[in-house]
């Protein structure tokens, strides 16, 4: 059986036990993106703050979610990973896992960058499945991108 | 021909293979698309090794055969529905039909009209009611559905506005089989076309459009043993030739002068391009098979893998079935929640033992919202499947609840 290759115990875990779920305020900015071929969506809020050189840092990402464990597992890694990085190095976080999704399961994920997400690595040899693991991930990079935009806002 | 599926399913190349860790394949998938038979693939082999010619077109023999093959795969079709060989028109798809109907009827439906729906729809017939319904001012209603699944049928919203009932011929989410005799019967009452999504009744039923008294049906050939890339619209030949052309170019005209054009009668008139021979062959190919087999004899059997299904699935806890509890007026697409598994995790672990089902809203997202899903799994049913299957779709979904705990 392939199925604990997918489903690793520490992906079960974030599902059963989400980190940082639900919707908070203050945000600078909320998406909400969807899944077209089943139906899954996320609900995503951004807040950032300015860091002590200026650069935006990642103060929290609030998020309310339905979809199947993989989406909701690795919103909740993305969450662990992001909150509290300034939004340059949170980006390349996201950077890296998007590689490491469209590897086809042949990559060497960087375990000191992406930590909890290197359990992804076998979702990425189910090409069904690579969307479910982007939703949480590609709503962040959207709201923290327009919050980015708007600029000077977050207070 | 006696109904065996153990001999059916050796006509089937596909069912052959293994899939993943070595599991034979248990298909389960039929409403997204059907396998082949070999005569099939036989078929539309035999056409590109013997007679590639650009039907329609050219005087040489190769040519000749095409059209003698295309045309009469279209008398083939006609037979299979009951209808005139000048009613069928060949697509590229249930969907493609559909839109050539909602597109042609852009002139003569106007602002105010009404478009009548359901909410049970595959997208296909949903969609471009809506577009129809946004280029000319229309206003789009709908049956709603039932908490079973079924229509419910509000004969109120059938009044003499209403130009169009387009109205699935078997959900492709609950199975359920709306009374179309009966619905077309109040809609030409009341001076109303009426169409009809059969992609997941043609295959499945014996139809008779002259019975239904429909005025359009469309259907898919794939979802039917046949190749993917040619549908069918069958029209009324009087409701065809009203509709003016929707995709237009060769063969489709009478006469091209720089000033205009003029056009073929129906079905040519809704055919451009060189026609799909070899899938024609293919899909006449498919009606052969089913013909064979017999159209009631596929109902029952369908009927009795749903029946199996139902049952087994009302055996495990956390399990509901979206749709009706019997086999009555119900076909065989069986869609399912399981409490706690998200369907895509439910297909996830079902594919790890063989089985292939489909995990989504399966392009029938207003009916999921209604039915108060997200999503679902579903398995449908076919010629080649067995008993055993069933019973490995029900091992699977207990397997599913233990991994995730559910």
């Amino acid at each position: 059986m392939q199925l604990e290759s997918m489903y690793q115990e520490i992906i079960l875990d974030h599902y059963r036990n989400p980190h940082h779920k639900g919707l908070r305020e203050p945000f600078d900015a909320e998406v909400h993106h969807v899944n077209p071929t089943c139906g899954d969506e996320v609900t995503l809020r951004v807040s950032l703050k300015d860091g002590a050189d200026g650069e935006a840092v990642v103060e929290d990402v609030s998020y309310d979610s339905l979809g199947c464990s993989i989406s909701q597992a690795s919103a909740s890694v993305m969450t662990d990973l992001v909150i509290g990085k300034p939004a340059g190095e949170a980006m390349k976080i996201s950077d890296a896992f998007l590689e490491l999704m469209q590897s086809k399961g042949k990559a060497e994920p960087d375990e000191d960058l992406l930590e909890d997400a290197v359990a992804f690595a076998g979702v990425s040899r189910y090409p069904a499945r690579i969307k479910c693991a982007l939703l949480g991930w590609m709503a962040w990079k959207d709201a923290t991108a327009r919050a980015l935009s708007e600029g000077g806002q977050h207070s | 021909m006696t109904f065996d599926v153990e001999v059916i399913r050796k006509d089937f190349p596909a069912l052959n293979r293994l899939v993943r860790n070595g599991k034979p394949l248990v298909y389960l998938d039929s409403g997204a698309t059907s396998q082949k038979p070999a005569s099939v693939l036989d078929a539309e082999r035999e056409f590109y090794e013997r007679h590639n010619g650009a039907a329609h077109r050219g005087s040489h023999l190769l040519s000749e055969e095409g059209t003698e093959i295309y045309e009469g795969a279209r008398a083939t079709v006609a037979g299979f529905i009951g209808a005139d060989e000048n009613e069928v028109v060949f697509t590229k798809a249930a969907t493609e039909s559909v839109n050539l109907v909602a597109y042609a009827l852009t002139s003569s439906v106007k602002a105010g009209d009404e478009i009548l729906i359901s909410e049970m729809e595959h997208h296909a017939n949903l969609v471009p009611w809506q577009q129809l319904a946004q280029r000319t001012g229309a206003t789009l209603k709908w049956f709603t559905v039932t908490p079973e699944g079924r229509l419910d049928i509000d004969t109120s919203l059938i009044t003499e506005r209403t130009k169009i009932v387009a109205l699935t011929g078997q959900s492709n989410v609950t199975g359920a089989v709306p009374p179309i005799a009966e619905v077309t019967r109040l809609a030409h009452q009341a001076g109303a076309l009426v169409l009809v999504d059969g992609a997941q009744l043609v295959p499945h039923h014996p139809v008779d459009v002259k019975a239904l008294d429909v005025d359009f049906l469309v259907f898919s050939g794939h979802k039917m043993l046949g190749p993917l890339g040619l549908g069918v619209l069958y029209g009324k030949y009087a409701a065809l030739e009203a509709l003016p052309p929707f995709l237009t170019g060769g063969d489709m005209i009478e006469v091209v002068r720089m000033e205009g054009s003029t056009f073929q009668p129906p079905p040519m008139r809704f055919e451009t391009g060189v026609p799909p021979a070899p899938e024609a062959a293919g899909l006449a190919a498919a009606i052969d098979y089913l013909g064979g087999l017999g159209m009631e004899n596929v109902a029952a059997h369908e009927r009795a893998l749903t029946a199996r299904a139902l049952d087994a699935l009302r055996e495990i806890k956390g399990v509901r079935v979206l749709g009706p509890d019997t086999t009555a007026d119900r076909g065989g697409a069986v869609a399912f929640d399981v409490d706690g598994v998200h369907p895509h995790d439910v297909s996830q672990v079902l594919d790890e033992l063989g089985i292939a089902v489909r995990a989504g809203h399966h392009c029938a997202w207003p009916l999921h919202r209604a039915l108060g899903v997200q999503a679902s799994t579903r398995a449908t049913f076919y010629v080649y499947n067995s008993r055993e299957e069933v019973d490995a779709l029900a091992d699977g979904i207990r397997y599913a609840q233990k991994f995730f705990g559910a």
